[in-house]
């Protein structure tokens, strides 16, 4: 498999003071989902935004490598990334309502899109919107393309917003919680709805998410992220088969399983919150919440090998699994 | 058992303007809604955004007047007290424990409050109770001098837990308690929900969206449409054989962290429901996978199914 996107080592800081992200590494691969799992504050939406350029005013970014389809991604000019974004790597978010513009129609939104990075008349342009509407399971198209985002529903916006985001046909689909927002039903139908354009027009998906459901019934390959490092990294089935980090085996047990529950047994859960990083920590950003932490763990992590495209930062051998807390 | 709050016939219509020329209309936001909770235990009410499930802990906690029914807490009749007695008797958790919490305030005086508002507590007894409600649920003395924006999301809740149990309530109405939390957090809070429920006898009713959230808490479960209760029975036995085709729909759309095995198509179609435009029949015709003739011009009463089950379905 050849990668789609590769960043490696990628850092971002805002005013030199907050480092959100450091040195996060992950592929995604042609035509696989690859999510990007953590809680808040985590940097997985920066991450994001760094890849398409699109920090924060006094965000910055560096990366040992950041390639796209072959093209270097940091040593292009604003303007040659301009014409990358919405075109060959499209983005959703998690409220639709407040990326779509509420003062203009469906359509004229949709149709920019297409006239803005391939030409064209409007006319083509809202012909394509239509059947790509049609594509996303809305119904009656030719309504709904002359309609106000206010006037559509929470998960019609977010099948208008991934339309919006297919106009070019691009490579790279980027999804930042595009469910959140929803209610479970209409989030499994977006979900099927992306599970099936992965299939069927072989797009990649790089999807943001807190959720480990979605990530377990989506994600082809995963990279759990913590206070800014990608801290295990692994093919979705292995990594819920054989999680190593001991944040990824503490998030794992939080969750409620529906059928599964002990209702006089408390969940699993974290102590603790996530530390402030500034610049310059060293050592495991876990082990102030970590049960195995030592003092070996205030130094460099080593990135252990669990398995093929198996890894994980942390002090602890594979399948420590019969360790004790310490 | 006893009943710690009885809900009877509970309905609540809000008339909307569309617009200049068109007509009023009549939203019936809760719509003849009959349940109660046995003291000690938990009602888990779920549904989808719209549902009504908000609007009726709004009605239950006194903030909203019916339009019809009443409610029984304690066997006392919940509209007919005032405020500083209902608030001895029920409480609320919202969502959004940052939206809740006075911004300017520290945080052990935004606890006092509810009692200061009695007037009736002398300085050292509510310093006292104060002090061991912080306790209670795990934030420092020093947490309480610091302001909301100091305090981490879980923390904050747990806050907004103290500041609600420090009049030591029979009730708490947890609406949405969990949802703006991160999942490590979110199971913090859950178990601390849970002890101060068997510690101090409380009775919830807890509102979510998230069923696996409800199944891990809940004791009863109903189910929520377009106002109305569409099902309700004991947590294992709705969770193990749902009988509504919605609760069907809404338990299958639950993402298990099963990997392998794909999204479900639950089949519920685009038409989301209005609650200004009920359709006829029975509420949930036009999505339901099953519905025949009968379904869109009849409308089903409940049916009980089991000593405390309930469902309103032909087909059921």
């Amino acid at each position: 498999m050849s990668a789609l996107l590769e960043v490696e080592e990628l850092q971002v800081s805002f005013g030199g003071r907050t480092a959100a992200v450091r040195g996060a590494s992950f592929r995604v691969e042609k035509g696989e989902t690859h999510c990007l799992v953590g809680e808040s504050g985590c940097g997985k939406s920066v991450t994001a935004l760094a890849v398409m350029s699109l920090l924060a005013r006094g965000g910055q970014r560096s990366a040992k490598r950041m390639r796209f389809a072959g093209t270097d991604l940091m040593s292009l000019s604003d303007r040659e990334m301009v014409r990358l974004r919405g075109n060959r790597i499209a983005m959703i978010f998690q409220e639709p309502m407040t990326s779509l513009n509420p003062a203009f129609t469906i359509g004229s939104q949709m149709a920019e899109v297409m006239t803005r990075h391939k030409g064209g008349t409007r006319a083509a342009a809202l012909d394509r919107a239509a059947e790509l509407m049609g594509r996303v399971g809305i119904t009656a198209p030719g309504m709904r393309l002359g309609q106000f985002p206010h006037q559509l529903s929470g998960g019609l916006r977010q099948r208008v917003m991934i339309a919006m985001a297919l106009m070019c046909d691009p490579e790279l689909l980027i999804a930042d919680e595009p469910t959140t927002a929803l209610d479970v039903t209409v989030q499994a139908q977006i979900l099927r709805l992306l599970a099936g354009l992965k299939r069927e027009l072989g797009l990649s998906i790089l999807l943001i998410t807190h959720d480990l459901g979605i990530v377990a019934r989506v994600a082809d390959h995963v990279s759990v992220m913590y206070a800014g490092e990608v801290v295990e990294r692994a093919p979705t089935a292995e990594l819920f088969r054989a999680p190593q980090h001991p944040y990824t085996r503490g998030l794992l047990s939080c969750v409620p399983v529906p059928g599964r529950v002990q209702r006089d047994r408390p969940l699993g859960s974290i102590p603790g919150v996530v530390p402030a990083i500034g610049p310059g920590f060293a050592g495991c950003a876990f082990r102030s919440r970590c049960a195995h932490a030592d003092e070996t763990c205030t130094r460099t992590i080593p990135r252990r090998r669990a398995a093929n495209a198996h890894d994980y930062l942390c002090r602890l051998e594979p399948d420590w699994a019969e360790l004790q807390p310490a | 058992m006893t009943a710690a709050i009885e809900v009877e016939n509970l309905r609540c219509e809000f008339r909307v303007h569309t617009g200049l020329m068109s007509a009023e209309k009549r939203v019936v936001a809760v719509d003849d809604v009959t349940f109660s909770v046995p003291a000690g235990s938990v009602l888990g009410i779920v549904g989808e955004s719209g549902c009504g499930k908000s609007t009726l802990a709004r009605l239950i906690l006194g903030l909203l007047k019916p339009t019809g029914g009443g409610v029984l807490v304690d066997g006392k009749r919940l509209f007919d007290l005032d405020r500083k007695a209902r608030a001895r008797l029920i409480q609320p958790v919202f969502q959004d424990p940052f939206a809740s919490l006075n911004p300017r305030r520290r945080i052990k005086d935004i606890v006092a409050l509810p009692l200061a508002a009695q007037g009736t507590f002398s300085r050292a007894e509510i310093e006292r109770r104060v002090g061991n409600i912080l306790e209670r649920v795990g934030l420092s003395a020093a947490m309480g001098e610091r302001m909301p924006a100091q305090l981490s999301g879980g923390q904050r809740q747990r806050a907004a837990i103290a500041r609600a149990l420090v009049l030591e309530p029979r009730i708490v109405i947890c609406d949405e308690p969990t949802s703006a939390l991160d999942v490590s957090v979110q199971a913090q809070i859950l178990n601390l929900l849970a002890d101060l429920r068997r510690d101090l006898g409380l009775t919830y009713l807890f509102i979510s969206h998230n069923l696996a959230v409800v199944e891990h808490v809940a004791s009863e479960v109903a189910v929520m449409y377009l106002g109305r209760f569409v099902e309700r029975n004991e947590t294992d036995a709705l969770f193990r054989t749902p009988r509504h085709p919605y609760t069907q729909a809404l338990l299958q759309s639950v993402l298990t962290p099963e990997p392998g095995k794909g999204v479900p198509d639950i089949g519920l179609g685009d038409v989301m429901p209005d609650p200004s435009n009920i359709p006829p029949g029975c509420r949930f015709n036009p999505r339901c996978r099953i519905a025949v003739e009968r379904c869109r011009h009849e409308t089903p009463a409940p049916m009980v199914r089991q000593p405390r089950g309930m469902v309103e379905c032909h087909l059921a």
